[in-house]
This record gives C-alpha cells, sequence and structure tokens, in this order.
C-alpha cells in the first residue's frame, strides 16, 4: 500500500493538466489541490477529501427522509444541502393523488436511487428498481458520507464481515446513511463498530482491526450472559 | 510577529471549524454548509453565496463591549467576506450558502486579521473546495518605525495600522489603512506584512497536516459503492 500525504487547498500537484481529476484545479498549466484532502496519483492526480457535505450524483443509492407531501412529489430530506424529489410517477404502485400520504408519509424512511441530478442541483430519485424500498423496521444512522468507503471496505471485505460477524442486515446509503436491522444487541454493537470505523477512518489495517475489536466484543458479551 | 497557535477541528457540530491563539487574540471561526439557503431570496442560482459574521464576545476587550452587531463589527464582517470569496469555488455549489462565523474571545489588536485566518482554515477543514488558503496579518508605524503585527499598546499609541490578507498566490484581498503612511513607508510595511503572511500560511498548513497527524493512509479512499440489503 502506498502512503498518500495530506493536502490542503492550493499545494502544487504536478505540471501536466491532462492528469488532473476530482478535487484539483488547473491553473497556469499547472495542477493544484482545491480540497483537504489525500492525493491519489494511481492513475491521474485526484485529491479525497476528508470531509464535507454529501453532493447527490445520478445513480447514488441513498437513504432519505420524507419531509414533505405535495400532490405530486414527495420531498425527501438526503442528507445533503439540496433536497431530493420523489415524483408519484416514481412509486413503485400506482398512487390515488389525492392521498400521498397513505403510501408515504412525512418522517418515513426510504432507500431511493438518485435519477437525475440536473445544473441547478434539483436532484430526482426513484423507488422503482431492485433493493429499492420503505424502511418500516431497523435503525438508521448518520455518519459522515467520505467515511463511506471505509465501513464498505475493499470490495465490501468490511461490511461482509460486520454482516456475517453480527448476523444483521445492512444497507449503507452513499450520502452517509446507514441502515441496520437485526438482534438489537448486534445492531447496538454494529453501530458502536460503525461509529469506530468513523473515527478512525484514515488509520491502515482498519479491517484487521475492527476484526479483533469485534471479537473482543462478542466475547464479552458471552461472559455476561 | 506575535507567537501564534492553530487548532482545527476543535467543534463538533459545526461542519469546520478552527481555534486561534495569535497574540493576546483567542479567536474560534466555524463554518457551515454547503447548506440550503434561509432567506430564500438570497439564493443565487449559479453559485454558492459565502456569508460572515464577524462578532466580539462582550467580555474580549478591557471595559464590556455591548453585544450585538455594530457599525464596526459589519464593516469588518463585510471585508473578511470578500477576502475569502476569491479563493472559494462558489460555482460547485448552485443554491447554497456558506456560512462562516468568527467569534473573538479576546482581542488585542489585529483581530479582524486573526479571524480570517482562522476562517481559511475552517473552510478547508469543512471541506470546501477552494483554490487556496487565506492568509492576513497586519503592519503598521510606530514612532516613525515600520513594524509588523501590532499588539493593542501599539495599535492604540501607534501612528499606523495596515491589516493585508493574501492569498497563496500573492494576491491581495484585504488592504485597509488608518493612519498615515508615506509611499515608501506604505511599500516597506506592505513587503512586511506579505512575509508575515507566507509565515501564516505555513502555520496554517500545519494545523491541518496535524489534525490526521502521521497515521493518514491510502484505502481511506476506495471508489464508493452503496451496498445492498440482503433480506
Amino acid at each position: 500500500m502506498v502512503e498518500r500525504e495530506v493536502v490542503i487547498p492550493g499545494d502544487l500537484l504536478g505540471d501536466d493538466p491532462r492528469l488532473a481529476s476530482h478535487g484539483t484545479y488547473v491553473q497556469d498549466g499547472k495542477v493544484y489541490s482545491a480540497n483537504y484532502g489525500l492525493v491519489d496519483r494511481r492513475n491521474n492526480i485526484k485529491v479525497i477529501p476528508l470531509s464535507g457535505r454529501y453532493i447527490p450524483a445520478r445513480g447514488d443509492l441513498v437513504i432519505g427522509k420524507v419531509n414533505d407531501v405535495t400532490r405530486s412529489n414527495w420531498i425527501v430530506d438526503i442528507n445533503s444541502p439540496y433536497e431530493g424529489l420523489l415524483h408519484v410517477s416514481e412509486f413503485p404502485e400506482r398512487v390515488d393523488q389525492d392521498n400521498m400520504s397513505k403510501y408515504l408519509h412525512v418522517g418515513e424512511l426510504i432507500i431511493a436511487k438518485v435519477a437525475d441530478v440536473d445544473p441547478s442541483m434539483k436532484v430526482e430519485l426513484t423507488l422503482r428498481e431492485e433493493h429499492l424500498r420503505i424502511l418500516r423496521q431497523g435503525r438508521v444512522i448518520d455518519i459522515s458520507h467520505v467515511k463511506i468507503p471505509r465501513v464498505i471496505g475493499r470490495n465490501g471485505s468490511m461490511i461482509s464481515m460486520l454482516k456475517k460477524e453480527l448476523d444483521c442486515s445492512i444497507f449503507v446509503g452513499q450520502n452517509g446513511r446507514i441502515w441496520l436491522r437485526g438482534d438489537e444487541k448486534m445492531v447496538d454493537l454494529a453501530i458502536r463498530t460503525i461509529f469506530k470505523i468513523e473515527r478512525e477512518a484514515h488509520t491502515s489495517g482498519l479491517t484487521d482491526k475492527i476484526k479483533e475489536y469485534l471479537k473482543n466484543e462478542l466475547e464479552e458479551m458471552r461472559n455476561q450472559k | 510577529m506575535r507567537s501564534i497557535k492553530f487548532k482545527a477541528g476543535v467543534l463538533k457540530r459545526a461542519d469546520g471549524s478552527c481555534y486561534l491563539e495569535f497574540g493576546g487574540n483567542k479567536v474560534m471561526a466555524a463554518v457551515y454548509g454547503p447548506r440550503e439557503v434561509h432567506p430564500r431570496h438570497m439564493q443565487q442560482a449559479s453559485r454558492a453565496i459565502v456569508r460572515y459574521r464577524y462578532n466580539m464576545a462582550s467580555f474580549s476587550v478591557e471595559e464590556r463591549k455591548r453585544p450585538g452587531p455594530d457599525r464596526r463589527s459589519i464593516e469588518i464582517s463585510k471585508v473578511s467576506r470578500e477576502a475569502l470569496e476569491g479563493v472559494v469555488m462558489e460555482a460547485l455549489y448552485p443554491r447554497s450558502a456558506i456560512d462562516v462565523f468568527v467569534e473573538i474571545l479576546q482581542a488585542d489588536a489585529g483581530s479582524r486579521v486573526a479571524g480570517i485566518n482562522a476562517a481559511s482554515v475552517a473552510l478547508a477543514d469543512a471541506g470546501i473546495p477552494m483554490k487556496c488558503l487565506v492568509s492576513a496579518v497586519a503592519a503598521g508605524k510606530i514612532d516613525d518605525v515600520v513594524v509588523l503585527d501590532l499588539n493593542k499598546d501599539e495599535d492604540n499609541y501607534g501612528s499606523a495600522d495596515l491589516p493585508i490578507a493574501m492569498n497563496q498566490f500573492g494576491e491581495i484581498t484585504l488592504c485597509q489603512m488608518d493612519g498615515h503612511l508615506t509611499e515608501e513607508e506604505f511599500a516597506r510595511a506592505l513587503e512586511m506584512a506579505v512575509d508575515g503572511c507566507k509565515k501564516i500560511h505555513e502555520l496554517q498548513k500545519q494545523a491541518l497536516i496535524e489534525k490526521y497527524g502521521q497515521e493518514i493512509t491510502p484505502a481511506a479512499a476506495e471508489k464508493a459503492e452503496g451496498g445492498v440489503a440482503d433480506e
């Protein structure tokens, strides 16, 4: 694994503007960092931010909370500066528009997909796809969306370990919300573990560390019984 | 220059924050956003707006300061906002607001430049894309000697004060002057301030890097993929 350096906005990263990618900008033919984050020089030069708000992009799977119901849309909070719109036509069933709240009311949580984002940041969501649905059980927690890749792990290693060890259903939304369902004690532990991953997201060998942590915690739970 | 201590990421509720001790000044900066704009009419369709609030605590000066905005703090808020607006990449977040709050807990001359220094670190800490950081320092004149970074007595009894803010590329984004300087004195003071800004820039950079210590490593960043709920 390559050591990655921390950069701040304005750090000079390279001389080839063709390599400039996410989190960088070009000025006078040179590439500078536009973000506070870690540099990745593997293919092109990009800066992975260490913090920041979630900005929706087409195709993202997110967990949203219904904030308002209008005659044709549900307005959904997606943990971002922009709210999501779920149009009636994107709801999996036929909807009686005089009684929208019957299908989905204020406060309910959904797993949705970002169908489209236009240049003025109007975000359209959809529920018409496999896996997308209304969450009627379980718990949802919020973490910083930049830490989501660590919770998932390389090729999903971290999340599949959590699911296996704790026997929980877990869904990780790209907007930093995580839904969990399972035995209450196990969900408690899963949440503690996820917060631990969030805190230590920038350290190496995290999956092994978390494995060890889970082992100890599970041992302790067994002893208490 | 007086001793300077930055600490990034000190507030849990804010998206980004910075505590700064700049000589006798103690400053806390907090950044929120990008977030929805309220009131709605301030919203800009094509870019984010930056709002900056400079506020002095009532206990920050020798004699109790009446709390709340006054003519001075409104002016400082405006010029500080303009000093930072140039580096923030506003076009990336249409219809949103980036709010910067700067609280002066203890004042000892040069609190506006201290505020800008802290706000710039807090903006970076909040993960807001910027062209670079902004650093600021004041130069001045006491008894015909041009000096850098005045303290309270030097400011009150000196004959000129020249706060300067500069970005990494040497563009000056804030330049105010109080008192009188001849052309040569001004040139000398500006030069000193520019050197001071460069030193402060190093300290700001250090503070941000220190936040994550040496432990930073790789996989902190693989491509994000939404997981799939298995029932």
